[in-house]
């Protein structure tokens, strides 16, 4: 095995390096804040003559996605980067890319959605993409941001996978900050992700076929039930391919990864880089004698409902962290939290906290905050308010 | 040489296209020139609705049918992967659009393709309105024609702004070759999807197919109406090389103009136009003749 090569680099540099590793034949790409440094990149490595493949520089992320599906197609390993408009423009050429199954490969930079027109982190952008039918994977720093690039394409290809997906880190928080990685060797990352070869046929005017057909009723729902079956397979591929990665790279994944969580009372929920100073606090606090601890989600679709219950089943409280909202109901991965205790017959008493949206920093006091709002929810038994937003400044409220 | 008799059809039969259908036409006669080495997007539409529906295709070439603005760049990617992996070759990237996808919501990407040179060949099928979602106005929309969103009225003379030059515009990108066509003039097509093919480059073709159910003409009509379009100069059939749209090549001049009431009377789209109306759409024809000399 070859030597890991350390490097101090932003996030969006990290997520470039994980696709240059990668070997993609074709990137189309459009440039959009916070994620443009990944397309500079690939220009630059192919500029440098470092990585052989195609850069498509479209006028669009529409045409960026329309692009990597007719790549994909004809069987080149593809992939792209985008940020919050830029993926509302593709939305609706994610749920085809999806719908073909075509293991496409975005990496994200986590934005919030206009309006107001906003920059910064938040990760209201890939959750409007939740039904898309696209496996989304978020890190927390950027050496997962360089890992979860190459497992997401080695994921995505699976035979028995074939879907596509996106790796999330936030932006400027991680897509912009300078962090030491590891980059590992170009030959093991060979070893890891074969070239890819479209198992089920591509774009061959050797052996002609459809693709994009029109699905009538009377085979729509079929169609939609073996992809979404798909999607359902993915959690025991994904944890064999985490633990061929560790194996052959040292570093541990998990759809979930718990931590201090073993005789906890309460944990908090976290995703992306948020968690970082949720693991200060809980640290705190446990010196403080809390039995408090953290689950950090890193596979949000599929999402973890088997992992978030055998983690959180027996603890009394959940204190679920969103940094997204969907007005009319609380966070996103609040529901989903919810919805994986639904039939439970025991399940912990959950508290919904929005956070941190369109950049707005998340100190441990924070964290405190929320654990001190759970705990009094499951003393007292009742929880009164079950979403709340943290962090407000009240003189912009005035 | 395969004779013309063994030669096999690239859109099969047994698609589901309405009786008299131009798009048919022009199609069948574009894919058997283009050949079994070719690889088709096409946007969404009539064409895509009628020969893809699952578990049927009409097609024998491999083809990718993705959303309805995105043809031309779906098409791009296909180019670059197949450039990219050493599997070009002499294979053809052909992308298919109609009007809808072409003159309006596809404009955005046809443009990117075209500008990035990428060697595809983008074939417009026109059939001058949405005519798959149910005959609604589009920029392809001729003046005076009634449409189920710019219908006559009492106040409304139909559609009351002219078509978009969409073939000068494509080859304003300076692309190496930019055409009209129309299904009435087999050969002529059959030349400019030829010469398409071999640019170096992006190529357009603007192909002028009528559609009996939107234009309510009879089905059995289409030729003679395709035709007329083009004797009364309606249409003008020209081809232009690297953007040189000022010296265009008019491929085919009538000897004798007809009147455009010949081809109006023909389609119930224009059954209101009152005699006026007819001398305006005269009148405009006239002067565009003479822009293109004849």
């Amino acid at each position: 095995m070859g030597e890991q090569k350390g490097l101090t680099i932003q996030g969006n540099m990290a997520t470039a390096l994980g696709a240059k590793l990668s070997r993609p034949d074709v990137i189309p790409a459009y440039p959009i804040t916070p994620s443009t440094l990944f397309p500079e990149k690939i220009s630059e490595y192919i500029a440098d003559g470092e990585l052989d493949a195609s850069m498509i520089r479209v006028e669009s992320e529409h045409s960026a996605m329309s692009a990597c599906i007719g790549a994909s197609a004809v069987g080149a390993r593809t992939c792209t980067a985008s940020a919050s408009q830029g993926i509302a423009l593709m939305h609706e050429m994610l749920f085809i890319a999806a719908g073909m199954r075509l293991p496409i490969v975005m990496a994200v930079g986590n934005r919030a959605m206009s309006a107001p027109i906003n920059i910064w982190a938040d990760h209201q952008d890939t959750m409007a993409s939740r039904d898309s039918g696209w496996m989304q994977f978020y890190a927390e720093k950027n050496q997962e941001g360089l890992d979860l690039m190459i497992l997401a394409f080695r994921i995505a290809e699976d035979e028995r996978v074939l879907l596509p997906a996106m790796v999330g880190i936030d932006g400027f928080v991680l897509t912009h900050t300078v962090e030491g990685v590891q980059a590992p060797a170009q030959e093991d990352v060979d070893e890891f992700l074969p070239p890819y070869d479209p198992p089920h046929g591509k774009l061959d005017p050797e052996e002609p076929m459809t693709f994009g057909s029109l699905g009538t009723p009377e085979y729509y729902q079929e169609l939609k039930y073996d992809q979404t079956k798909a999607m359902d397979n993915t959690p025991e591929i994904i944890d064999e391919i985490f633990d061929e990665f560790e194996e052959k790279f040292g570093r541990n994944y998990n759809r979930i990864t718990p931590y201090r969580c073993e005789d906890a009372d309460i944990i908090l929920l976290t995703m992306g880089s948020m968690t970082g100073t949720a693991r200060a606090a809980v640290d705190e606090m446990r010196e403080e004698g809390e039995k408090v601890g953290l689950a950090k989600l890193t596979v949000f679709r599929p999402f973890p409902s088997d992992l978030l219950k055998e983690i959180a089943g027996d603890v009394h409280g959940l204190a679920v962290v969103d940094r997204n909202i969907s007005p009319g109901f609380g966070g996103a991965v609040f529901a989903e939290c919810a919805g994986a205790f639904i039939n439970e017959k025991k399940s912990p008493l959950m508290k919904n906290f929005i956070v941190g949206l369109g950049g707005r920093e998340i100190f441990k006091k924070n964290f405190r905050e929320m654990y001190e709002k759970t705990k009094k929810a499951v003393e007292t038994g009742k929880v009164e308010k079950p979403v709340e937003w943290i962090n407000m400044d009240e003189d912009v409220m005035r | 040489m395969m004779s013309e008799d063994e030669k096999k059809e690239l859109l099969a039969s047994g698609h589901r296209m309405c009786a008299g259908c131009g798009e048919g036409t022009a199609m069948r006669t574009i894919l058997n020139e283009a050949g079994p080495n070719s690889i088709a997007t096409v946007a969404t539409g009539c064409l895509e609705v009628t020969t893809t529906a699952f578990p049927q295709t009409a097609w024998e070439i491999p083809l990718i049918h993705a959303a309805f603005e995105n043809a031309a760049s779906v098409a791009a990617g296909i180019e670059s992967a197949l450039k990219q992996m050493d599997k070009k070759g002499e294979t053809n990237i052909l992308s298919f659009a109609g009007d809808g996808g072409t003159f309006d919501i596809g404009f955005q990407a046809l443009s990117g393709m075209f500008e990035r040179k990428h060697n595809v060949t983008h074939i417009c099928l026109d059939n001058e309105a949405y005519m798959n979602t149910g005959i609604q106005r589009c920029s392809s929309t001729p003046y005076g024609a009634s449409t189920t969103t710019s219908p006559k009225g009492k106040y409304s003379i139909g559609e009351d702004r002219p078509k978009k030059p969409i073939a000068r515009i494509a080859s304003a990108h300076d692309i190496p070759y930019a055409a009209t066509a129309c299904i009435g003039y087999i050969n002529d097509l059959k030349k400019k999807v030829n010469k398409a093919l071999e640019a170096d480059g992006p190529a357009f073709l603007h192909v002028f197919a009528p559609c009996p159910t939107g234009w309510r003409h009879g089905s059995s009509d289409t030729i003679e109406l395709a035709k007329l379009a083009v004797e009364t100069g309606v249409f003008v059939l020209w081809e232009a090389e690297d953007g040189n749209i000022c010296d265009l090549n008019v491929t085919y001049k009538p000897k004798e103009r007809k009147p455009v009431e010949e081809y109006l009377k023909k389609q119930r789209r224009f059954a209101h136009l009152t005699e006026e109306h007819i001398e305006k759409i005269q009148k405009e024809v006239d002067e565009k003749c003479e822009e293109y000399g004849f």
